[in-house]
C-alpha cells in the first residue's frame, strides 16, 4: 500500500506538488491523472525516493522508500523507458538490476520472455523502439515479484497488442491482491484498466474516487429529445413545457434538444401532457475522457491555441480585417468552458472537497498567484474560496 | 480564458436525484471534488484489501554491499566504453613502453628501474583512466540509467561504495599489470652488466596506485558534476594545468613557491618521480602519492554527501 501524508515538493519558486495526501490500496489498479505539469512524474519520483519531499512523507508498506530493506523485491517501478543506458543490451541490463538486490540470473530470462523480447535480449538497447523500452522497463518492474507496482505511462508507444498485453498485465497484477499504480493521458485506456482514480491538477488533489463516481460526478448527463422535424411548432411547444418544468434546453445544430435538470421520465410525461409526438428520447453519458476534462480543465497549464499561420501573411494595408478572424473557431481549441461544470451535490456544498488544512487558501502558493500571469486561468484554491463563500451567501 | 466561475445551476441543487447540470455553463475552474457519499471504501473492505495483499512466495532477503558489486561489475564489463578506454590504456602503455625498451640499451637503465618505458605510455594513458572514472558515474547520470538503479538500489552509498572499489580494482590491475608487464619485457631485453638492476616492483605498484587513484577522483568528479564533458574537463584540466602554469608563476618572485609546488605534485611530474625518472638516486615519490590519496578521499566524501542530498 502506497501512503502519502501532506506531500509537498517545491523547486525554488516553483511548487509542483501541494500538500497531496492519498492512499493505494491493494487489489485494485489506481489510474493517476493529471494534465502535463501536474506534478504526476514528481510525486512518482517521490514515491520512489527519488526526489526528497520538501515537506510531508510518502510510505510504501508503512516504510519510507529509501529504508525498504530490499527495493526490488516489494516494489517495482517504470518510471521513464529511456531510463537505461543505451549501449548494454538487455539482458545485462536487466541482470545488474537483478543483482542489485540478489535475484538470480534465471529471472532475468524469465521476464525478458514475460514481455517478449527474449530475441532482443543481446541487443543493445539504443536500437530498441519507444515500444520496446516499455516492455525492457516493465521487465525491470516485474523482476522481483514486487507487491507494489507503478508505472508512469506505460502504454507509451506500444502497439495495440501490447496495449492490450498492459491492460490485461496490469488487472491480473491487481487481482493477485498486488498494489498498482499507473499514470497515464489515455483516458480510453484508464476508463478499461482502472477501478480508482486519483487526479491532481497543479500539483494538488482534485479527486479520490473509483472511475465510476468519477464520471458521474464529473459530467453533464443529458437527455437528447427529438421532435418530428416535420412540425416545428411542436418543437417550441417542447420546449416552453420543459422550461417551465424547470428544465434547461439547448438546441442542437441537427434540430434536437439538449435537455438537463429532468429526468427522462418527466420529460416523456410533459412531452405526452403537451401532446407532442417524440422521435428520440435518449439518455447521454459522458465518457471519462469528458469527466476529466471538465475537472481538469481549469488546472491546465499548457493549452493549445488555433494555429492562425499569422507569421505567413504579408503586411495587410491599414483597414484590411484581420486574417485570422475569418476562421471558424476550432471545439476545444482555445475556448474555455466546452465541458458543463459538475453537477451539484445535494446539500448545497457544490464541491464536496478534501478542503486543505488550515482552511482554503490559508498557506497556499496559489492564492498569491504573481500578477505576471493574467492570461492563466483563475487559480483552483482562488476559486474554491469565493465559491465557498458564494455558497454560505446562497444558503 | 478568463470565466468567472459562478456556478448557474443553485436554484437546482434542491431537486431529486437523476439531474442533468445544465450544459454549456460556465465551468468551475479545477473546482476539487471529495469523494462522493459511497465512495470512500468502507473500514471493512480495506481491511479486507490488505488481508488479500499478495506477497512474494520467495522470501525477501536484505541486500548488502556484495549484491551491488556483482551488478557494478556486470555493468562496467557491459559497456563498450570500458573496453575502448582500458583497451586504449594498454596499447599506449605497452606499446608505447615496448617501443622504448626496444629502442634502449642495458647501460640507459643504469640509474632507472626497468619500468621506466611504461611511465612514457602512463603520461597519456591516465587519461584512459580519468575517462573512465568519469564515465562509470556520470554515464549513468547522461543516460538517466541512474533513475534506474537508485530505484533499485536506495541506499545510494553502496551504488557510489560499489562503483569505486569495482572501478579502482579493475584499473589498478590493469594499470600494475601492464608496468609489470613492461618491467619484465624490457629488463629480460636489457638486462646485463651495465644495467643497474635498481628495485623496481615499487613502481609498479605506485604507479598503479597513483593512476588508479587519478581515476577514483575522476569518478568522484563525475558523481559530483553529472555531467560527463564537464567532469573530463575539469579532471584534464587539474592534470595539465598545474603542468603547465609553473612556467609562468616562476615569472613573478611572489607566486614562485606556488609554482614550485605544483610542479613538484603535478600529474605526470609525480609520475616521473614515482619511477625515478628525474635522475634520482631511488625511485620516490610518496609524498606526492600522499596528496593525491588526501585529494581523492576529499573528493569521494563530496560525492558521498552531495549523493544523499541530492534529488536524482
Amino acid at each position: 500500500m502506497i501512503e502519502a501524508v501532506g506531500l509537498t515538493k517545491r523547486y525554488g519558486a516553483k511548487t509542483a506538488v501541494y500538500n497531496l495526501s492519498f492512499q493505494v490500496r491493494p487489489g485494485t489498479v489506481t489510474g493517476f491523472l493529471g494534465p502535463n505539469g501536474s506534478g504526476k512524474s514528481t510525486t512518482m519520483r517521490m514515491i520512489l525516493g527519488l526526489d526528497t519531499p520538501t515537506t510531508g512523507q510518502v510510505t510504501i508498506g508503512g516504510y519510507p522508500y529509501r529504508k525498504l530493506p530490499n527495493a526490488p523485491r516489494q516494489v517495482g517501478a517504470l518510471l521513464d523507458a529511456k531510463a537505461v543506458h543505451g549501449g548494454r543490451h538487455a539482458r545485462n541490463h536487466l541482470l545488474c538490476l537483478a543483482q542489485l538486490s540478489g535475484i538470480p540470473a534465471r529471472r532475468v530470462d524469465e521476464v525478458l520472455g514475460v514481455v517478449g523480447l527474449q530475441d532482443v535480449a543481446k541487443k543493445r538497447s539504443k536500437g530498441f523502439s519507444l515500444g520496446m523500452g516499455q516492455r525492457l522497463g516493465i521487465a525491470a518492474a516485474l523482476l522481483g515479484d514486487p507487491q507494489v507496482l507503478l508505472f508512469d505511462e506505460p502504454v507509451n508507444g506500444l502497439d495495440p497488442e501490447g496495449i492490450l498485453w498492459v491492460r490485461n498485465l496490469m488487472k491480473s497484477l491487481a487481482a493477485e491482491g498486488r498494489t498498482v499504480f499507473v499514470s497515464s493521458h489515455l483516458m480510453s485506456e484508464m476508463a478499461l484498466t482502472a477501478e480508482h482514480l486519483i487526479v491532481i491538477g497543479r500539483g494538488q488533489l482534485l479527486a479520490d474516487m473509483s472511475v465510476k463516481d468519477f464520471i458521474s460526478h464529473n459530467s453533464a448527463d443529458f437527455a437528447r429529445v427529438r421532435t418530428p422535424e416535420t412540425e416545428p411548432q411542436q418543437r417550441e411547444k417542447l420546449t416552453a413545457a420543459l422550461t417551465e418544468a424547470g428544465g434547461q434546453v439547448l438546441p442542437e445544430v441537427d434540430g434536437a434538444l439538449r435537455v438537463t435538470g429532468l429526468p427522462l421520465p418527466r420529460i416523456s410525461d410533459l412531452a405526452h401532457s403537451a401532446d407532442v409526438r417524440l422521435w428520440e428520447l435518449s439518455p447521454h453519458q459522458a465518457s471519462l475522457e469528458e469527466a476529466y476534462m471538465r475537472m481538469t480543465q481549469g488546472a491546465v497549464d499548457y493549452r493549445s491555441t488555433v494555429d492562425q499561420r499569422a507569421g505567413f501573411q504579408q503586411e495587410m494595408p491599414p483597414g484590411m480585417p484581420p486574417q485570422g478572424q475569418a476562421q471558424p473557431p476550432v471545439p476545444g481549441q482555445g475556448q474555455p468552458c466546452w465541458y458543463a461544470p459538475p453537477p451539484p451535490q445535494q446539500g448545497g456544498q457544490p464541491f464536496a472537497m478534501p478542503q486543505p488544512q488550515g482552511g482554503p487558501g490559508a498557506a497556499n502558493p496559489y492564492a498569491a498567484a504573481p500578477p505576471q500571469q493574467p492570461a492563466a486561468p483563475a487559480a483552483p484554491p482562488a476559486d474554491m474560496t469565493k465559491r465557498a463563500t458564494d455558497n454560505e451567501d446562497a444558503r | 480564458m478568463t470565466t468567472p466561475p459562478t456556478p448557474q445551476q443553485q436554484p437546482q441543487a434542491q431537486q431529486p436525484q437523476q439531474m442533468y447540470a445544465p450544459a454549456g455553463a460556465p465551468a468551475p475552474q479545477g473546482a476539487p471534488m471529495a469523494p462522493p457519499p459511497a465512495a470512500p471504501a468502507p473500514p471493512s473492505a480495506w481491511q479486507q484489501a490488505m488481508a488479500n495483499a499478495y506477497t512474494s512466495p520467495i522470501p525477501v532477503k536484505k541486500t548488502h554491499l556484495g549484491n551491488a558489486l556483482a551488478s557494478e561489475w556486470t555493468k562496467i564489463k557491459s559497456v563498450r566504453s570500458t573496453m575502448w578506454t582500458l583497451g586504449i590504456f594498454l596499447a599506449l602503455v605497452i606499446g608505447i613502453g615496448l617501443l622504448a625498451a626496444a629502442n634502449t640499451e642495458p647501460g640507459d637503465y643504469a640509474d632507472v628501474p626497468f619500468t621506466i618505458p611504461a611511465f612514457f605510455g602512463l603520461i597519456l594513458g591516465q587519461i584512459c583512466l580519468i575517462t573512465l572514472g568519469v564515465l562509470v558515474t556520470s554515464s549513468e547520470y547522461g543516460t538517466g540509467m541512474i533513475r534506474t538503479t537508485f530505484t533499485a538500489s536506495p541506499q545510494r552509498y553502496r551504488v557510489l561504495a560499489a562503483k569505486v572499489v569495482v572501478f579502482f580494482v579493475t584499473a589498478f590491475v590493469v594499470s600494475a599489470g601492464s608496468i609489470l608487464l613492461v618491467g619484465l619485457v624490457t629488463s629480460s631485453m636489457n638486462g646485463g652488466a651495465e644495467a643497474g638492476d635498481l628495485p623496481w616492483a615499487g613502481t609498479v605498484l605506485k604507479g598503479g596506485l597513483y593512476v588508479s587513484l587519478l581515476g577514483v577522483l575522476a569518478l568522484a568528479v563525475g558523481s559530483m558534476l553529472r555531467h560527463s564533458a564537464g567532469a573530463i574537463t575539469a579532471m584534464l584540466g587539474l592534470v595539465l594545468v598545474p603542468a603547465i602554469l609553473p612556467a609562468f608563476l616562476s615569472i613573478w618572485e611572489s607566486t614562485q613557491t606556488l609554482g614550485e609546488k605544483m610542479s613538484d605534485y603535478n600529474a605526470i611530474n609525480s609520475l616521473a618521480k614515482i619511477f625515478g625518472a628525474e635522475g634520482m638516486d631511488s625511485p620516490g615519490g610518496t609524498s606526492q602519492l600522499v596528496a593525491l590519496i588526501v585529494l581523492t578521499v576529499l573528493a569521494l566524501g563530496g560525492a558521498f554527501a552531495l549523493l544523499e542530498k541530492r534529488d536524482v
